[in-house]
């Protein structure tokens, strides 16, 4: 591998480049400065960074020689970075640098790989449109996590530069995992994604049940990677390499049953990072114990990278054995959406709650993924954007959730919000009413979008079973609104800051597909299709 | 040949059975001793099949670092191990038959495999190219070469996992003096020295 | 220009409604009044660019919809129809934001009533310059929320929300027969634009339905419903005009707009008399190509439009609440456009909407004027000789009681002189003759209910001045002492407004319905009446017209060649010779058409264009003689009761039967299916016995989380067990063991 070759395999990773550097850069600011060099150290680094993505992104080829485009690149690219240091920066300068960082991850994600490449580092690494695209998603839903940590991190007194360091860490490690083209490159994207994650679950390590959180996602984690890992290497030592190229190329139409088996402890280590059933247990216990903006965080970039891998694992190297591999995402769905359904009715926390919320998603999301056809992919990227989008809605009205001696997380506690904080009961019914999948709503069309190309595909049961268990789900989404509209209020919440509104709004109403279906329709859906399109 | 397939077959059933031990044993100093000679026959495998610097390089970190890591934590943690396991014996029916499930389909995999007589090549094929250089020089030219994405990830790993024991333990006491870079770094020529015009005669 | 036109109001209801706080109700009020006037200076130019311009452009402003084979985009089109819609829209909105500004001084709400006004305007604009059906559906839609707002901007008054409720579900039938209309057009035509449409149907082009796999002409297409056979643009014709009757509050569907009055006058005048209850007509109009190729759907547009017409006209002779009164008259006068689209006459329709636009809206700023003044007073039993208190306000109610009844001389040159109204509705009662005449039976029907609805419309307009400004006061004295006439803030529209009742009609007579119609309208609606001459021929008529119209204009420099066919020159040259009574345009044109169908020349007789005047003459008479000359005889009528008074004064008891059969009914049936269906059979057996289940199952559920980490680990392990052996299982079954 010469210079040139590095260099150009370099500029391929610049998003994870820059959250690398972005993070050891933070880490020092931290270490050695003091609160007032702090903030000049952290504005610099955050300003240089995004200076560099904005141009980074405008002399690209994909704006083409328009310099009108170039400008708005570059200007879109500072703005939001600025909304990004503004809304996390109450936690801290580093905060808001590490925000501005994700976000100038995000926009380095959408300059395209040069014509003819695919990969770098050897095919180990993978840029193409379903990457950019991921890699765009996560980097802004890691940057709206941040900025809704700000204010819980002061509350809490836990307001630590470490945090944003960790956030940057695991994004860098969820962007690595959606790029990911090799054996190898899966495990070290997953851990590095792991890692940061175990620590930012006990993040409150003053908590016992923080404490327990982290440590129970850690054990079972460390178990889930040894699955993933046995399989790894039952892949490998059937097929002769981590590639997936090579591994697509040595698999033949009748697989041998070893391969069959490391393919399926595999799927078992993946699934176990998104939480399908029945690798869910430890999602309600960590998703309650951890810290609330890490319970949002951990319920959308990481659900959306290891989605993204899942698909990519499965879809590139395995084409041949979809029929094997399908019945396995079937049951994982199926079983998925069962647990989430049920087993959130009877949940009194919102955390929790939202946990089941977020396992039965998952399940929603892999009949998408069962189709195993194109259009499933598609379906997908597309379920899976808008319960990212609305799943970080919802937790930015419960982190707005807090009384005057502090955060609150009772579902009973959201009774009478309609009358407290009308603007929030809005914007949280109806985002509940578009994860719920009503009809005009976004969720509507994820499901409706997730659900055809299985159904396209033969697989009536599966969607008969997916279409009785959301309305299973339904139910409790519907008495989170019932307590909002019509109970008495409890002790009345605080008024939520700023920025959480801001989310929350902006999340609630790009759940009106009428309102904005004529701006991005069109545009959207081609985005999706050339995502789905890099691995058929 | 027939030394080599002695030594493979002896260290090959020594790294199994203190593999098992590892797990059987009560005492876990006992376990950690097994896990070193389970290392030491792991590393005994790699010199057979021409791999010293691996080998020596699993001695080294895993059995003076890592392992002698682990004794210092179970001594000092003074866990009451007995009382962990108690609740063990009323798993053990269904775990040993899930056990054996799987290891029944694990060797059927296996005896499957070879009955087909497949793979050998295959599998190691990937080091096959390894044998014109020394060792080192090939376990360089893969990893700070073709590797070099997966080195450097490793290496931010590890990073990721020193933050994590830091934030999750690092206590600052109350009433104990500790260098604060950021304020010597901050520390100013005003906030030191103080600059007094003493009358003659009178001192400070 | 043409966006400005629309999306001013827009503008100015956003600002108005969204920052009423910030800028206060004073500053919301100017914008959204000062907005409009923009608006309403831009269509006036339109309406002279289209109009002598010839400019007709279709504007793309942003794709809309595009699934499968259905596309739609908001649009702006803009021909001769449209700016004749913009004119009328934008300029009594922008009046009656003025006089509003007066009228609503005490109100707490202004800006709110100010942005809703501004609404209706946008929505209505969207309406008029829509391209396709879906987007006429949305302005349709949309100005229907904001009718439904503005009835109930007083949310306080039980009887304004109930108000608001009716006109709302009424419309919902109508607009339910409109979808299902879109839907047909679509099914049949596979598009929703208008272009598209018509040039399917003038050419009688192949469609393929949705339904059938095999193209037919469209006017072979057929179409089941409701278990019946029916050609396809019949029923299209059909279900739109469903449409229309709710929206133009048409016979059967017309219950709500009397109750409307319960909003604020200023709504009444420009969302139920002069703007909202025309876009029926405008539909019907807009889809003209349609009807014409649909004689039995037109047929029903012209009975059901005569019907009305009678109907409405009968019921406001025993009304006592002022602005009822105007109301019925709107009722019925939309029943004069809807039945002369209905016989083919749709210049004349337009023509009608357009001079009733400022004449209607006069008599409605006027009764607001007078209720103004009267401290809110609505019965005009309690009204009487107020003319000496409100000079100016009886001035302009009699200019517009005139230009309402249709007072002008049928003699001289073109069709004579008068007010507005008498050009715009003698045409329409000729046409109608003209109808009846060519062989359309219902046309004489319409004809003669026209007639008599004439008479009766004179007689309760003049009742209304009468017992409104004459003879002796009757109400509270105090009251009388404060009356006033309106400020100028009000008076101005009213001026103004008087100016089209007066000269709109002579001004514009020439080109909606005269000899200049062929190059006025340009297609928009057909110029000549050419239904008149049997639907079946019409397409064959429009051909032949075009095709000689462009010979015409090489060889005929004489600008008052009236008709455009070969044989309409014989016809002139008979009339001229027959001295200086030139016939107008219109009859040149019919009688053009008589000829081809009969084979020989002849005009509408004297009588038929002295009747209207007669009867006019004699409904004002009759109303002098009962309220002028004898005060009090109304009166005594009304007391001394009689099945026919009761008969009328309760509207022929529409609301009683609608309330009996309808409401009860539906609401027992919904009874019946909440309490015997969906309570016992539904509940019992599905949600509540289901959310029982569910909820043990989530309890089992949550029982199982543990919480112990070997519990969680064990799982997985199960798991990973699991799915092995079912891998296993299934592969060694599918017969690859390896």
């Amino acid at each position: 591998m010469d210079v040139a070759t590095l260099l150009g395999d370099l500029r391929l990773a610049a998003p994870e480049l820059t959250l690398a550097g972005g993070a050891m850069a933070l880490l020092m600011v931290g270490v050695l400065f003091g609160e007032r060099l702090q903030i000049i150290a952290s504005v610099a680094l955050a300003l240089a960074v995004t200076l560099g993505a904005g141009l980074a992104l405008a002399s690209s080829s994909a704006f083409g020689e328009d310099g009108g485009a170039n400008l708005f690149a570059f200007a879109a690219t500072g703005l939001a970075s600025l909304i990004a240091f503004l809304g996390a920066r109450p936690a801290g300068p580093i905060n808001g640098a590490a925000a501005s960082f994700l976000v100038a991850a995000g926009a380095l994600a959408i300059i395209p790989a040069p014509e003819g490449v695919e990969a770098a580092f050897n095919g180990a690494f993978a840029v193409d449109g379903l990457s950019s695209f991921a890699k765009v998603v996560i980097a802004l839903s890691g940057a709206a996590s941040l900025v809704m940590a700000a204010r819980y991190l002061v509350g809490e007194r836990l307001a630590k530069f470490e945090f944003s360091v960790l956030v940057m860490l695991a994004v860098m490690g969820m962007l690595m995992m959606v790029s990911a083209r090799d054996l190898i490159a899966l495990y070290i994207g997953l851990e590095m994604q792991s890692l940061a994650l175990y620590v930012l679950a006990a993040f409150n390590r003053d908590s016992v049940r923080a404490s327990e959180a982290g440590l129970k996602y850690f054990v079972l984690g460390a178990l889930s990677s040894g699955l993933l890992l046995y399989g790894s290497s039952l892949i490998y030592g059937f097929t002769g390499s981590t590639q997936f190229v090579e591994i697509a190329a040595a698999v033949g139409e009748e697989p041998s049953i070893g391969l069959l088996f490391g393919l399926v402890f595999l799927m078992c280590g993946v699934a176990f990072k998104i939480s399908a059933a029945p690798f869910h247990m430890w999602t309600p216990d960590v998703y309650e114990g951890a810290p609330t903006p890490v319970t949002a965080l951990f319920s959308a970039a990481p659900k959306m990278a290891a989605m993204v891998l899942f698909a990519r694992a499965l879809y590139e190297p395995f084409p041949e054995i979809a029929a094997d591999w399908r019945q396995i995402i079937m049951a994982l769905a199926a079983l998925s959406m069962a647990v989430g359904s049920f087993g959130a009715l009877a949940q009194r926390n919102i955390k929790r709650l939202m946990a089941y919320s977020s396992i039965g998603n998952m399940g929603f999301a892999l009949v998408a993924l069962s189709a195993g056809t194109r259009e499933g992919l598609e379906g997908l990227l597309i379920y899976m954007t808008i319960y990212l989008v609305s799943t970080t809605g919802i937790f930015a009205c419960i982190l707005a959730m807090r009384r005057r001696e502090g955060m609150v997380e009772k579902i009973e506690d959201l009774a009478g919000l309609s009358r407290s904080h009308p603007g929030l009961a809005v914007a949280m019914t109806m985002l509940l009413f578009s994860v719920a999948g009503i009809p005009p709503l976004a969720g509507f069309f994820g499901k409706f979008f997730a659900f055809l190309p299985a159904a396209e595909a033969g697989l009536w049961p599966l969607v008969i079973f997916a279409v009785v268990m959301s309305v299973v789900s339904a139910f409790y989404y519907l008495r989170l609104i019932r307590l909002m509209w019509f109970d008495q209020p409890a002790q009345p919440l605080v008024a939520a800051p700023r920025e959480l509104g801001f989310i929350a709004g902006l999340s609630a109403f790009a759940m009106f597909p009428l309102f904005i279906a004529p701006f991005v329709a069109a545009p959207g859906r081609a985005l999706v299709e050339t995502a789905a399109g890099a691995l058929f | 040949m027939l030394l080599q397939t002695i030594a493979f077959y002896t260290l090959a059933i020594t790294a199994v059975t203190a593999a098992l031990l590892v797990v059987a044993a009560r005492n876990p100093v006992r376990s950690v001793m097994w896990l070193i000679l389970t290392f030491f026959s792991a590393a005994g495998l790699f010199v057979l099949i021409g791999a010293e610097f691996l080998a020596m390089l699993l001695v080294v970190v895993y059995v003076g670092a890592v392992a002698v890591l682990f004794l210092f934590v179970v001594m000092m943690l003074d866990v009451d191990f007995v009382e962990l396991k108690q609740g063990f014996l009323q798993y053990l029916p269904l775990g040993a038959l899930i056990a054996l499930i799987l290891a029944a389909e694990l060797v059927f995999v296996g005896v499957g495999r070879t009955a087909l007589g497949g793979g050998a090549e295959g599998v190691f094929g990937a080091g096959a190219n390894a044998g014109a250089a020394s060792n080192i020089e090939a376990i360089g030219e893969v990893l700070y070469d073709r590797y070099v994405y997966f080195f450097q990830a490793a290496g931010l790993i590890l990073l990721v996992a020193m933050i994590g024991a830091i934030v999750l333990t690092l206590r600052h006491r109350e009433n104990v003096k500790r260098q604060n870079i950021a304020d010597q770094v901050a520390r100013r020529r005003k906030d030191a020295v103080t600059l007094v015009d003493p009358q003659p005669g009178e001192g400070i | 220009m043409y966006a400005a036109i629309v999306f001013l109001p827009l503008i100015g209801c956003l600002i108005a409604g969204l920052f009423r706080k910030q800028i206060g109700a004073r500053a919301a009020m100017f914008v959204t009044t000062g907005l409009l006037f923009v608006s309403a200076g831009l269509s006036i130019i339109t309406f002279a660019q289209v109009a002598w311009g010839g400019v007709e452009t279709q504007i793309v402003l942003l794709p809309w919809f595009s699934i499968g084979d259905f596309q739609a985009s908001w649009t702006i089109r803009v021909d001769m129809l449209t700016a004749v819609m913009l004119v009328v829209v934008t300029s009594v909105s922008s009046l009656v934001h003025l006089y509003s500004i007066g009228y609503m001084e005490e109100d707490p709400d202004q800006a709110r009533f100010f942005s809703y006004l501004s609404l209706f305007t946008f929505a209505m604009l969207m309406l008029v310059t829509a391209d396709d059906l879906l987007q006429l559906f949305f302005g349709w839609e949309g100005v229907g929320l904001a009718s439904y707002l503005l009835i109930g901007f007083w949310y306080k008054k039980p009887s304004a929300n109930a108000a608001a409720i009716k006109a709302f579900v009424t419309n919902r039938v109508g607009d339910f027969g409109f979808a299902l209309g879109v839907m047909a057009t679509f099914a049949v035509f596979g598009t929703i634009e208008f272009d598209a449409i018509f040039s399917a149907i003038a050419n009688d082009a192949a469609v393929t339905p949705l339904w059938s796999e095999q193209s037919s002409a469209v006017s072979e297409t057929s179409i089941s419903f409701l278990g019946m056979e029916f050609a396809a643009l019949e029923l299209i014709g059909f279900l739109l005009f469903i449409g229309a009757m709710g929206k133009s509050a048409q016979f059967f569907l017309h219950v709500w707009l009397p109750d409307a009055m319960e909003g604020p006058t200023p709504v009444s005048a420009l969302i139920h008399a002069a703007t909202m209850v025309t876009a029926g007509v405008f539909l019907v109009c807009r889809m003209w190509q349609v009807y014409d190729a649909a004689p039995y759907a037109s047929m029903l547009v012209t009975i059901i439009g005569a019907v009305t017409a009678l109907y409405a006209a009968t019921v406001g002779v025993a009304q006592n609440d002022i602005k009822r009164v105007v109301a019925y008259s709107t009722c019925s006068q939309l029943g004069y456009m809807f039945f002369a689209a209905g016989v083919g006459a749709y210049g004349a329709a337009m023509f009608h909407l357009f001079t009733h636009a400022f004449f209607k809206a006069l008599l409605f700023l006027g009764s607001g004027a007078v209720i103004h003044g009267l401290h809110h007073e609505q019965d005009m039993r309690l009204m009487g000789g107020v003319r000496s208190k409100m000079p100016w306000t009886w001035a302009m109610m009699i200019i517009g009681t005139l230009a309402l009844t249709g007072v002008g001389l049928p003699m001289g040159a073109g069709l004579g002189y008068g007010f507005s109204g008498f050009f715009s509705k003698d045409t329409i009662i000729e046409a109608a003759y003209f109808a009846g005449e060519a062989g359309n039976e219902v046309g004489m029907f319409a004809f003669w209910m026209g007639v008599i609805a004439a008479f009766l419309t004179s007689f309760y307009s003049w009742r209304l001045i009468f017992m409104t400004f004459h003879g002796r006061y009757r109400g509270p004295s105090e009251v009388l002492a404060h009356a006033h006439d309106a400020p100028w803030v009000m008076r101005a529209p009213l001026v103004i407004l008087s100016i089209g009742a007066l000269f709109a009609g002579a001004a514009f007579f020439s080109s909606f319905v005269g000899d200049r119609s062929e190059a006025f309208w340009r297609g928009s609606v057909p110029a000549a009446h050419a239904s008149a001459e049997g639907h079946g021929a019409a397409d064959a008529y429009l051909e032949q017209a075009d095709n000689t119209h462009a010979e015409d204009m090489q060889h005929e420099t004489d600008a008052s060649a009236a008709a455009p066919t070969v044989t309409a020159e014989e016809a002139e040259d008979e009339h001229s010779a027959g001295g200086a009574a030139a016939p107008h345009a219109v009859e040149a044109d019919h009688h053009a058409e008589a000829a081809d169908d009969h084979g020989g020349g002849h005009h509408p007789p004297e009588w038929v264009r002295w009747t209207p005047f007669g009867v006019t003459i004699a409904g004002f008479l009759i109303a002098v003689w009962a309220y002028l000359l004898n005060e009090g005889l109304g009166a005594r009528i009304a007391a001394r009761g009689g099945p026919l008074h009761a008969f009328l004064y309760n509207k022929w008891y529409f609301d009683q039967l609608y309330n009996a059969t309808l409401v009860r009914g539906a609401r027992g049936l919904g009874d019946l299916f909440w309490k015997g269906g969906d309570q016992k059979i539904i509940d019992g057996l599905g949600p509540n016995g289901v959310a029982a289940a569910a909820a043990f199952a989530g309890r089992r559920q949550s029982k199982s989380q543990t919480g112990y980490l070997y519990h969680y680990a064990f799982v997985m392990l199960l798991g990973v067990a699991a799915f092995a052996s079912w891998v296993l299982f299934t592969a060694s079954n599918s017969g690859a063991p390896s």
